[in-house]
């Protein structure tokens, strides 16, 4: 058959592994070319955008792509170990192949709704992985955004994934602010110590932004609530969901609520679009 | 309208059978009927309907998707698709038929799954209208006429003759494929059984089953009614409503390693089922109320909100036959229409 | 017997003796009935039902239900008592949260088996006496209501209630049954025989789980076929004898608990016939270890749980798996 089927995947060639924290990686993912090289991209995508990984004989999985689109270079998928792929990936080493297909689901509006906007983007975890595509995106394209806020938290100060990326590099870009928090006291850390909900709403950003969210549900749901405390609608806040899937083309029923489809009409929703499902997620 | 003796039907299946694959239902020795394989000498079933449902022909309970050989850090991907060849369904009932185009919907809508496509593009369904509906039959309800069935081409039967016309091209290459065996015939008698299956209709224990109570707009109120503790109160969980439903289409992708490589291959699933939506950190559908109700919101109100107003359901009746505890779609409905 | 039993439950829910009832409630069609509890006297009114085609087993539901708040009022047939009785020998239920009340059944009847024969439009179902009265759409039929019995029926056991708090009418006896006949069959087949009837019979089989998910001898919170972990879990089959496994490793799991209650067969959308694997172990546990019926006591040990000296050698089964 010469038709193309978006179930059967491309080969990607891991070319480069970072520790991030004890149980987050990140995975650099190259294409082989026709001539056989390992270089480029398996295929483009937008930020927020996910693709489905999969080592044959053990599962697939559908991970956040957090490279930004603007890295010409290659790919890269920050992944926490908690299953039986994700530690099969975890013990993968350079230069193992692995199966990948995508882009799937929506993105970030980066180029229509968040244009031109102040942004705050508020993380936790590994939630910061699929908001480092945006935040990268964002300061490629620096013209065409406002101010930057970035509220990042985790466990410790071990668990913030990035870290070298954020200090070493977004801390020193002009018009972003980096506010990071732990959850308890550490010793060698001098900055905030408190959950994420409490801390945005002790910093107290301006009405005028565009929130981006993404972590446990647990803080999404006690942010969300401060930002309306502190005034923020549900139309100026996004957030990006996660769901078990399979086809990630909206056909095997799995990632359903509501009549969407997260792996196809999702995973980024803005607040109120949310309100109109059930709640189930 | 052309038609062909009932004496001379196998005559007929023996032509097509001789140029393509034919399938048809038959009877088991319990009574049942199935779809199998026609082979000279086999005979029509009179049932109504078969236990599973005419999908399986487009979207089989099992297929293979990719193979995968694995060497070191290397992975080939082998595709292992091949151009279907052609065939025919024969017989397949009104409400049958209208599920594929509600399947169509699913997998023909991009990206286009195409496994599905392959074979619809080289499968002719021949319908064949009904005369005796059953009590728990309710394709009424949904629109669809089962004196005039849908497919390629449709049968009717005058309990002497089969009559046969094509809907589209495809049923009339059907039809000239066979034509030297028809004729053209009376349909006076055909209109008679015809209206006197109209008046059954009439008469179904369920010829009034609304949807008027359904749809997109009623989402939230359906979603949130009190009634699904008591309608999921002793559903087994098991996934028989869902696997000979026509309907039901949700599906997983699992890897199986012959010990030679690996088969990547999709298997029906069921939303009843516990580890449907489970994932590492957790489910978000514990109880078998929540996998209950997603099985009829998404008939009744995601699926028609997506799809037009079009419902994810045909009326068949299978489920309110084969549910073990005969909880079913009808009795859901009667519930919640309820205010 | 239903206004008997309607009154008993409107009396024990009255009396405070329970807080629930577990039992049938009528649909839409003169057959399709669901097992249904009952909270209050004006719920019975509307819905209780006892008939020719209350046959589904309520005992599994007790699993949960004796586990909730306050006494369930549980009326059972005499195979549901086994049931019963067996879920109590192992822990599975709260017995003392169960107020069992006894009734009898005259066997009851399968509707499949009705439109097997080719009768549909059913709006009525009649017994008189050894006749079937039906009504349909299409005119009225008879049939012997031998003909429209419930396999599970047709080869009752036992017409003994083995544990309840009340009786409604009088308890009966265990029956000697034809229920091994078709057993004995099977095994005086070849083995390619029996091969091919089972190949035949099982590869029916559409992996819907409803065998599984109604046997009140499977109660694992969760089932190896489930578990993402166990390695087998499985929801279709990856080659063509895979779902053999299932219902044979089902068969195994189940052996020398299993109370022959029918249900695994009653619910398969299939007609397969799956108690026959079921009774082929009860046949073989009784000719090497002795009579034995589960779920007819509390408190013995079964046969499989239990070593003794007396027991049959390992060679003698041996012996007669080799042909």
């Amino acid at each position: 058959m010469n038709t193309n089927d978006t179930l059967i995947p491309h080969i990607g060639v891991v070319t480069d592994i970072r520790i991030d924290t004890p149980d987050v990686k990140t995975f650099r993912v190259n294409a082989i070319q026709a001539d056989g090289t390992v270089s480029g991209k398996v295929f483009e995508h937008m930020p927020g955008q996910c693709a489905m990984l999969s080592i044959p004989g053990v599962g697939e999985g559908m991970f956040s792509i957090t490279s930004s689109p603007t890295n010409k270079e290659f790919m890269e998928f920050s992944i926490k170990k908690c299953g039986c792929l994700t530690s099969w990936l975890h013990a993968m080493e350079v230069g193992q192949q692995i199966t990948i297909r995508g882009p799937y689901g929506n993105n970030f509006p980066v180029e229509t709704e968040l244009k031109g906007k102040d942004l705050l983007f508020i993380a936790g975890g590994i939630g910061l992985a699929p908001l480092r595509s945006v935040i990268n995106y964002v300061r490629d394209n620096r013209a065409n955004y406002g101010d930057v806020q970035i509220v990042y938290g985790s466990r410790s100060k071990d668990d913030l994934v990035d870290y070298k990326e954020i200090i070493d590099e977004w801390c020193n870009d002009d018009g972003i602010t980096v506010n990071l928090t732990i959850d308890r006291e550490q010793e060698g850390w001098d900055g905030h110590v408190g959950f994420v909900p409490n801390y945005v709403k002790e910093l107290n950003p301006s009405l005028s932004k565009t929130v981006l969210i993404c972590g446990p549900p647990i803080m999404i749901k006690f942010t969300l609530a401060g930002l309306k405390e502190l005034g923020f609608t549900e139309t100026q806040v996004y957030t990006t969901m996660e769901l078990r899937m399979k086809c990630a083309v909206g056909k095997c029923g799995r990632c359903n609520i509501g009549d969407k489809y997260v792996c196809k009409d999702g995973p980024v929703f803005r607040f109120d679009q949310l309100d109109e499902l059930p709640d189930e997620y | 309208m052309l038609k062909i003796s009932l004496e001379n039907l196998g005559k007929l299946f023996d032509a097509v059978s001789e140029k393509q694959t034919l399938y048809i239902p038959t009877d088991r020795e319990d009574g049942a009927s199935e779809y199998k394989k026609y082979e000279s000498g086999m005979k029509l079933s009179k049932n109504l309907n078969t236990i599973r449902s005419a999908k399986d022909f487009f979207f089989p309970q099992t297929e293979n998707l990719a193979d995968f050989k694995m060497e070191g850090k290397k992975i080939e991907v082998i595709d292992i698709r091949e151009e279907s060849e052609d065939f025919v369904i024969f017989g397949v009932r009104a409400c049958d038929a209208r599920s594929f185009t509600i399947l169509d919907k699913v997998f023909l809508s991009e990206p286009v799954d195409s496994y599905y496509k392959n074979r619809r593009d080289h499968g002719t369904v021949v319908t064949m209208a009904c005369t005796k509906p059953a009590e728990t039959c309710f394709c009424g309800t949904f629109g669809i006429d089962p004196t005039a069935p849908e497919g390629d081409a449709a049968c009717w039967s005058d309990g002497e003759n089969l009559f046969i016309q094509a809907n589209n091209e495809k049923g009339q290459a059907f039809i000239d494929s066979v034509a030297s065996l028809l004729e053209d015939g009376d349909t006076a008698k055909l209109d008679e059984v015809k209206a006197k299956t109209k008046e059954i209709l009439g008469k179904l224990p369920l010829a009034n089953l609304s949807t008027d109570a359904f749809g997109g707009d009623t989402l939230m109120e359906h979603f949130n009614s009190e009634k699904w503790a008591e309608l999921s109160e002793s559903c087994l969980g098991c996934g028989t409503c869902t696997f000979v439903c026509p309907t039901c289409q949700c599906y997983d992708i699992r890897d199986f390693d012959t010990g030679h490589g690996i088969k990547r291959f999709r298997c029906w699933d069921s939303c009843m089922y516990s580890e449907f939506t489970k994932m590492a950190h957790g489910n978000i559908r514990n109880s078998q109320l929540e996998r209950f109700r997603q099985r009829f919101m998404h008939k009744l109100v995601y699926f028609p909100s997506n799809n037009n107003g079009e419902f994810g359901c045909v009326g068949c009746g299978r489920c309110l036959s084969k549910c073990p505890i005969s909880m079913n779609i009808v009795k859901v409905m009667k519930a919640l229409e309820v205010k | 017997m239903q206004e008997a039993m309607i009154s008993k439950a409107k009396q024990l829910l009255a009396d405070g003796t329970v807080n629930r009832v577990i039992g049938w409630k009528k649909g839409e069609f003169a057959y399709d009935i669901t097992p249904a509890i009952f909270e209050s006297a004006e719920e019975i009114d509307a819905d209780f039902v006892y008939d020719d085609f209350t046959a589904a087993n309520v005992s599994k539901y007790l699993v949960k239900e004796s586990k909730k708040e306050g006494k369930i009022l549980a009326f059972l047939k005499p195979c549901d008592t086994y049931s019963l009785n067996q879920l109590t020998k192992e822990h599975r239920v709260n017995r003392e949260n169960i107020y069992v009340v006894g009734i009898p059944s005259d066997g009851k009847l399968d509707i499949e088996k009705i439109k097997s024969k080719g009768v549909t439009g059913i709006t009525g179902v009649e017994r008189d006496g050894d006749t079937l009265k039906i009504t349909t759409l299409y005119g009225e039929e008879t049939m012997p209501v031998a003909d429209a019995m419930s396999n599970k029926c047709l080869s009752c056991k036992s017409k003994k209630h083995v544990t309840y708090d009340e009786l409604i009418g009088e308890d009966g006896d265990v029956i000697d049954s034809d229920r091994f006949d078709m057993v004995e069959k099977l095994e005086n087949m070849t083995s390619q025989e029996r091969y091919d009837f089972w190949r035949g019979e099982l590869s029916k089989c559409i992996r819907c789980n409803a065998c599984r998910n109604v046997c009140p001898a499977c109660t694992c919170e969760t089932c190896v076929f489930d578990n993402p972990n166990s390695g087998v879990q499985n929801k279709a089959a990856a080659d063509s004898f895979e779902e053999n496994m299932f219902h044979i490793i089902r068969a195994f799991h189940v052996a020398g608990r299993c109370t022959d209650c029918g249900e695994c067969s009653r619910v398969c959308p299939q007609n397969i016939p799956l108690h026959l694997l079921n009774r082929k172990f009860i046949k073989d546990i009784n000719s090497l270890y002795g009579e034995y019926q589960a779920g007819a006591d509390t408190t013995s040990k079964a046969p499989l749980n239990e070593y003794t000296t007396d027991d049959c050698e390992a060679s003698i089964v041996h012996e007669r798996g080799v042909e």
